[in-house]
């Protein structure tokens, strides 16, 4: 039990500080938000290296390669959407000039 | 300072730069940039972890090596594919597919590990509860969020499906779950003896109704109310992730996982309070979802009165006020270029345009304010509801595209699907426009009464077609 009491004691300091950073946020970002958010938890991927390095036999392999796939795909694919979505908020059109990239 | 130490430090490092991150996305000047340290501190952990991981004694074997780079490989490419691809008003499926991932591979993580530890000896009390905790959170995620994404990509009906007995089932679910998870609770404190293969079982049986459990879950929610759902998975992967950290011991894992549970709870709250819906009332049913049958608000058809472009033209241009009112149609008929155009023009004979943007306009809040934005709308003339709202009263011309329910004013009154929900204003506008392409309704499944209102115009049109005749018809003026 006493080795929990560290894991536990970040854990709940790091709901705290969720529930802090998110209650700021204006309405207008919380899709790229909660898009931002949908990539952290991609983090996994970083236990799918993990259990990739300790795996040893045929099952334990074929489950550490999913996890590495399935987090990957968070990961990478979370973080370009969400680029891409506040990329959009970034442009502020002046004149009518010609379109920018898009 | 050993390297594993400097890796720990590393790892450190991305957890602090994901809660700046997060900080940073408070403001839309900043959050570009707030996503961008996000993903470094992510590309740091992940390197680190892979640095601690060879340097460590006995380093990577090869199958481990080939895993790793072509497990990511496929994936990364996979994800870039789809994040690059998918189209703006397609976003909210693609999260949610992003986020069942997500949740599955928590639920593979926590799974392997189990069952390694159970070859070699068994499990302690509370990993056993961290690995069922990470694998069952896991699996609804998984099941749920692919459920989610499916209804609102039309591949599953998007009204609220209810099977005979789909109640008591999930009840069954959870019953057996919570009963797989004190076997192995039990098993791990020595009360119980299960061979290492029966504990596979019962946690294969703990598996198999988490998914379940997730599919009879959001199945019977209606599509209008799968962003809050979306929402709350997002939150449960965070989690599942959590947990997963919890049976490997890594913080990084746990303070990620944590951070992201909380948000993504304040985050349903607030779209839910957006909606005037509380979190419970939505997973118990749906948008018309119980029992009953959902009829007209106001009784006996609605009287619609046509208009043509050209009349909605010369009342555009000799207005001084417009406020545009963009719903999904808009989006789904891909207008919101149009839409910009006619704005536009509108402002360059002297007419003042803005856009009112509802709180949960398009499929998810702040979903408009970006699918507007990709058209280069000016940032400045979108409103939100509470800004805009009583402008409505000196606005000569109200022009709604393709919004329904949340222009109804039969949300004033109790008593009907929508009753409650925060509405604009649209029906105080001196004239009010509307270009849909029928009577049809919106998801909460009634009639929309401004339709019926004598101040109302109906130009019958797909929303990009409507616009462009608008435009057309504004430049021959």
């Amino acid at each position: 039990m006493t080795a929990l009491l560290f894991p536990i004691t970040i854990f709940v300091l790091a709901i705290l500080v969720g529930f802090e950073v998110i209650s700021k946020v204006p309405a207008t970002l919380h899709t790229p938000l909660m898009s931002g958010a949908n990539s952290i938890h991609g983090i996994v991927l970083v236990g799918g290296m993990l259990i990739a390095a300790d795996a040893t036999e045929i099952v334990g392999y074929t489950l550490a390669f999913v996890a590495m796939v399935f987090g990957a795909t968070n990961v990478v694919g979370g973080y370009v959407v969400t680029d891409r979505m506040l990329q959009m908020f970034k442009k502020k059109p002046t004149a009518p000039k010609a379109e920018a990239k898009g | 300072m050993t390297i594993s130490d400097l890796v720990y430090f590393a790892q450190l490092a991305g957890a602090a730069a994901f809660v700046l991150g997060l900080h940073y996305m408070n403001s839309p000047a900043t959050a570009r940039n707030g996503n961008l340290l996000s993903a470094g501190g992510m590309i740091l952990a992940v390197v680190a972890t892979l640095v601690g991981l060879v340097t460590r004694e006995g380093g990577l074997s090869a199958t481990s090596w080939v895993i790793i780079l072509v497990g990511f490989a496929i994936g990364a490419g996979a994800g870039l594919w789809m994040a690059r691809n998918v189209k703006m008003t397609a976003m909210p499926q693609l999260v949610s597919l992003f986020n069942a991932v997500g949740g599955g591979a928590a639920a593979l993580v926590a799974m392997e590990d189990y069952l390694r530890i159970g070859t070699q000896g068994g499990a302690s009390v509370s990993t056993s509860i961290f690995v069922v905790l990470g694998t069952a959170i896991g699996c609804v995620t998984f099941s749920g969020s692919l459920i989610a994404s499916g209804k609102l990509q039309g591949l599953i009906r998007g009204k609220p499906i209810i099977f005979p007995g789909s109640r008591p089932l999930t009840v069954v679910l959870a019953v057996v779950a919570v009963v797989g998870t004190a076997v192995l609770i039990l098993n791990a404190a020595g009360t119980l003896t299960l061979g290492s293969g029966a504990a596979a079982l019962v946690l294969g049986v703990i598996i198999a109704s988490a998914l379940v459990f997730g599919i009879t879950m959001v199945l019977p929610i209606g599509g209008a109310d799968m962003p809050v759902v979306i929402s709350l998975l997002n939150s449960f992967t965070g989690t599942a992730a959590a947990m997963a950290g919890f049976v490997l011991n890594n913080p990084v894992l746990i303070i990620s996982g944590a951070l992201v549970g909380a948000s993504g709870g304040i985050l349903t709250k607030l779209m839910a309070d957006a909606m005037n819906r509380s979190i419970i009332n939505i997973i118990v049913g749906g948008f018309g979802g119980g029992e009953g049958t959902v009829g007209s608000a106001g009784g006996g058809a609605i009287q619609a009165r046509s208009v043509s472009a050209d009349d909605v033209a010369i009342q555009l241009v000799y207005a001084s006020n417009v406020i545009v009112v963009p719903g999904y149609g808009l989006a789904v008929a891909q207008a919101q270029y149009a839409c910009r155009e006619l704005g536009e023009l509108l402002e360059s004979k002297g007419v003042d345009v803005k856009y009112a943007i509802h709180p949960v306009a398009g499929r998810m809040p702040g979903h408009m304010n970006v699918l507007l934005a990709e058209a280069n709308v000016p940032y400045p003339s979108l409103r939100e509801m509470d800004e805009i709202n009583p402008e409505f009263d000196r606005c000569d011309v109200a022009l709604v595209v393709g919004a329904n329910d949340v222009t109804n004013p039969a949300a004033r009154r109790p008593g009907n699907p929508v009753s409650g929900m925060p509405i604009l204003n649209v029906d105080h506008a001196k004239s009010i426009v509307v270009i849909k392409r029928s009577m049809g309704r919106g998801y909460a499944g009634i009639d929309n009464e401004l339709y019926g209102n004598p101040k109302t115009g109906m130009l019958f049109a797909d929303a990009k077609d409507g616009l462009g005749q608008l435009v057309a018809a504004v430049k021959a003026l």
